[in-house]
């Protein structure tokens, strides 16, 4: 809480430093490099970073840390200087000319010897002592994995011993010396999550709705406590400073707030060089502006800018779909001081639904992706062909959608879905309660803002239990809110009076399924829900992992259980893996394969123009062990492939 | 409803599709749930866009089998309700007991739907959130709301029903009462977590529903059968019907309600 409180003081203080430095756009995250711990000190991280960031060279002398083995797990962390950080280390994940690749960062380094190019790398998380996966390797053919790699094709296979085995001494090179030398400053962010308990206990309370002020104001010091412990925060206000939405915390409470973030952001927009984002302490800020919009993003979660940038475009992409872009234009072109909380009344659920979801963590998210039902190939052919044959005429998009993961999809030829539109309409049908909660069918006017953001379509739901026996028709309904079985059929239409239309279908859809035996195969596939990892790879070391089709945008992973029960265990995993997926994605490093251990898990990312995979074991585990875990993953997909995804879908 | 004459005889069915409108929430939907589901949900999330729904009333004559389409009350959606309305034989306009500005916008739909919804429509104004003030018999004069008033309002209503002190009401009865016989309403207040009085609409609807503007799925099958109950059947609607005309309905529960 003092932390935070600090943080919120730090804003004004903050803001000046940024101003100095006239928002370029690397100077933020600069910032997260060198600043001090949230300890009670309110001085901005800005300022701070500003005075204490040394020049990247000379290199320090090679940590000691470098000599220690890979494998001695919670031994490595001694590397941090504070033993109580969960930091995460990496040992360089290639042996495949290391000295080209430090050659080459160095020729990097030399040349810009105190520009913002230098903070962009040091900038990275320090546990990234990352190594290059090159493909143009020339140290024969029996190392062909990295040439595979890059290969388009799912033969891809990660050698434990030559790409990951301990890398000799070639650590002492300039460059590498120059990345460690960032390793004795605190990264802010290592440290968000520093206790589980204690964090547990944070993220039990995220989602508590944050009491109103009474009248008298009695309560105001208690409800700002509650409102400042939050771990995240969003909110979106207009053009003008009017409040649109918040996530946590009435007007009366935020209200300041708004008015704080407004000024700071209309201040760099007045000198037309918008603000994108900035660190206080151990917290993220991070500013969006969409048109008449402003949408801001506060985080203690260590999430990274692009992550928070993703999730608010996300929330202006569902304000889009509530209102269209034309409309919305119009009301603030016609009066710019218009209230948008009214027209959007009604679609809190929405947002706060979109909202929770990044703060718990969703794979979904994090990798742009969505997740399928595992099916066999017949039936799935089988489902395609019946979506097909009972196609409505005016039908756009049709979709069967089972515990928040995709059956099914029908499409015109010209017309792909966009990933972000399917997951306002996942949200919509799982995240917010009053469709499912209702019973019965709903038609729901939406814009889908990257199918086209200036007009409506018409959605057609109907939800089915998946627990109960076969369904016959109309007549059945869901018994119970919250389940997590339950099959959606999702029709949409750009004919609004096409409810009867496309309730047809729904019938008719429902009636052959039910006779071929499809729905069967459906409510079996949801009851299985996810498989163990032990159980996709016997015997493995491996606890989990994500896998994402990059080709069909989709992702598959195992069931949390049993290693990850709860919500601050799945955030703290989730946590890694954005890390991890953050430094595959850092434009700066080619970052092919990352290997890095934690107190409590060791964990493997790699990444080729098919996939990426990420996967997490046991602190224990080994990089051979990791290594291998991760080949019999991609040969568990080439196996799986068109069980686990869908690939193009049913196309009329 | 009283003189249920032919139990075992197979009943002619028709289907009547109903329109719920009013402002957000009122608790269209929590009627609408307490009506098919017999189940209240405390803090139900606003409806998008609109839920349909289907429910059968057995009447004594007859069954009715309601297409109910309950809209949302929010601002955006208001341009939809034509939609909705049309070709709709009955309607539940919803206001909220503690709630004044609810039944202005009540009666806005109510004079849309006699302006634009088919001319023989069934109108029924329902006041809800009953159980949030249980003081039926004066609760016009005390319009002063209390901080605690909603929780102990709730409480109460489960347990002790009459007595208590209702400083949440904001419409009185009386008001909403001549309104709705001024224009010909049934009307009714109701409470969706209680169940208290919610299939008696419902059943008012049915009942008034006048037997020439029903078109059952499976009209031409039952004729045959049901010839001596479609004819009394006939009989009962018209005669409701002509009542209804007089703006004094006769439905047997009507005297509960206020």
């Amino acid at each position: 809480m003092s932390d935070d409180q600090s943080a919120g003081a730090d804003i004004q203080k903050s803001s000046d430093n940024v101003s100095a430095t006239g928002g370029e756009e690397t100077q933020p995250q600069a910032g997260s490099v060198n600043t001090p711990k949230h300890d009670g000190q309110d001085v901005g991280g800005l300022e701070r970073s500003q005075e204490l960031t040394p020049p990247p060279l000379p290199p320090r002398p090679r940590l000691e840390v470098n000599g220690r083995p890979p494998t001695t797990g919670a031994g490595s962390f001694r590397l941090s200087k504070r033993a109580s950080r969960p930091q995460l280390l990496s040992q360089a994940t290639t042996a495949v000319s290391l000295a080209d690749v430090h050659t080459q960062s160095r020729a990097d380094f030399s040349s810009n010897p105190s520009s913002p190019a230098s903070r962009i790398v040091s900038r990275k998380h320090s546990l990234s002592h990352f190594g290059k996966f090159r493909g143009n390797s020339d140290s024969g053919g029996d190392d062909s994995a990295s040439l595979r790699s890059y290969a388009p094709t799912l033969d891809a296979r990660l050698d434990g011993e030559s790409l990951l085995g301990d890398v000799p001494e070639q650590e002492a090179t300039p460059a590498w010396r120059a990345l460690s030398a960032q390793l004795e400053h605190d990264d802010p962010f290592d440290n968000v999550l520093p206790d589980l308990d204690l964090f547990s206990l944070q993220m039990q309370h995220e989602f508590d709705e944050v009491c109103a002020v009474d009248a008298e104001g009695t309560n105001e010091e208690q409800t700002l406590g509650t409102w400042k412990a939050k771990l995240k925060h969003f909110f979106i206000l207009s053009a003008s400073g009017k409040p649109i939405y918040s996530r946590h915390g009435d007007d009366q409470l935020i209200s300041h707030y708004i008015g704080v973030a407004q000024t700071i952001v209309s201040f760099y927009q007045g000198a037309d060089d918008p603000l994108r984002s900035f660190t206080a302490g151990g917290t993220r800020f991070v500013m969006l502006s969409k048109g008449p919009l402003n949408l801001v993003a506060v985080s203690r979660l260590g999430e990274s800018e692009a992550q928070l940038r993703t999730q608010l475009e996300s929330l202006y992409m569902q304000i889009l779909s509530t209102l269209t872009l034309p409309s919305m234009e119009k009301m603030f072109s016609a009066r710019p001081s218009t209230d948008l909380r009214r027209p959007l009344e009604g679609t809190d659920v929405l947002l706060d639904g979109l909202a929770d979801g990044f703060t718990r963590g969703s794979p979904s998210t994090l990798l742009s992706a969505l997740e399928c039902l595992r099916l066999r190939k017949t039936h799935r052919q089988t489902i395609n062909d019946t979506l097909l044959k009972v196609r409505a005429p005016n039908l756009l998009y049709g979709l069967i959608v089972a515990a928040g993961r995709l059956v099914s999809v029908v499409r015109p030829k010209k017309h792909s879905l966009h990933p972000g539109d399917l997951h306002l309409i996942f949200n919509m049908l799982f995240e917010a309660g009053s469709i499912k909660a209702g019973g019965g069918e709903n038609w729901i006017p939406l814009c889908l803002p990257g199918f086209n953001n200036t007009g409506y379509l018409y959605m057609y739901v109907s939800f089915f239990s998946t627990s109960e026996g076969p369904t016959n028709g109309s007549d059945e309904r869901p018994s119970s809110a919250g389940e997590d079985d339950e099959l959606a059929v999702v029709l949409i239409s750009p004919n609004k009076e096409g409810f009867y239309e496309l309730r047809k279908m729904r019938d008719e859809l429902v009636e052959q399924l039910q006779d071929n035996g499809c729905m069967n195969v459906i409510k079996t596939a949801v009851r299985k829900r996810h498989a163990a990892c032990s159980d996709i790879i016997p015997g493995t070391a491996l606890r989990h992992f994500l896998y994402k089709s990059r080709g069909n945008v989709q992702f598959t992973m195992p069931s949390f259980e049993p290693y990850y029960h709860g919500l601050a265990a799945r955030r703290k995993l989730m946590n890694l893996y954005s890390s991890m997926h953050e430094s595959i994605h850092l434009k700066t490093a080619h970052l092919k394969v990352q290997h890095c251990t934690a107190q409590d898990a060791a964990a493997l990312a790699w990444e080729t123009p098919l996939f990426e995979l990420y996967c997490v074991a046991g602190p224990q585990a080994t990089k051979a062990s990791l290594a291998h875990g991760a080949n019999r993953i991609v040969q568990w997909i080439r196996r799986e492939e068109e069980r686990v995804f869908i690939i193009g879908g049913a196309v009329f | 409803m009283a003189d249920s004459s032919q139990p075992s005889a197979p009943k002619p069915s028709s289907s009547v599709k109903l329109v719920l409108l009013g402002e957000a929430a009122v608790g269209k939907s929590s009627l609408v749930l307490r009506f098919v589901n017999n189940d209240f949900q405390p803090n139900k999330e606003p409806t998008i866009g609109a839920a349909f729904l289907t429910q059968k009333c057995q009447l004594p004559t007859r069954t009715i089998k309601f297409e109910i389409w309950d809209t949302a009350g929010q601002e955006r959606f208001a341009s939809l309700a034509p939609m909705y309305y049309r070709n709709a034989q009955s309607a539940l306009v919803v206001y909220d007991v503690t709630k004044a500005s609810s039944l202005v916008k009540a009666k806005h739909w109510v004079a849309e739907l006699q302006r634009q919804a088919s001319p023989g429509i069934v109108i029924a104004l329902v006041g809800n959130k009953l159980d949030l003030c249980e003081d039926d018999a004066e609760g016009g004069d005390e319009g002063e709301g209390e901080g605690q008033g909603e929780e102990a309002g709730e409480e109460a209503g489960e347990g002790k029903g009459e007595g208590d002190d209702g400083k949440v009401r904001k419409v009185s009865a009386k008001d909403a009462k001549s309104y709705a016989d001024d224009e010909h309403l049934l009307f009714f207040e109701t409470s969706a977590k209680t169940g208290h009085n919610v299939n008696d609409v419902f059943t008012a609807i049915a009942n008034k529903i006048p037997e020439a503007s029903l078109k059952g799925p499976r009209g031409g099958a039952t004729a045959g059968g049901g010839t001596q109950a479609a004819i009394s059947a006939g009989q009962d609607s018209s005669r409701v019907n002509l009542n209804a005309r007089q703006g004094a309905e006769g439905g047997p529960k009507e005297g509960c309600a206020c």
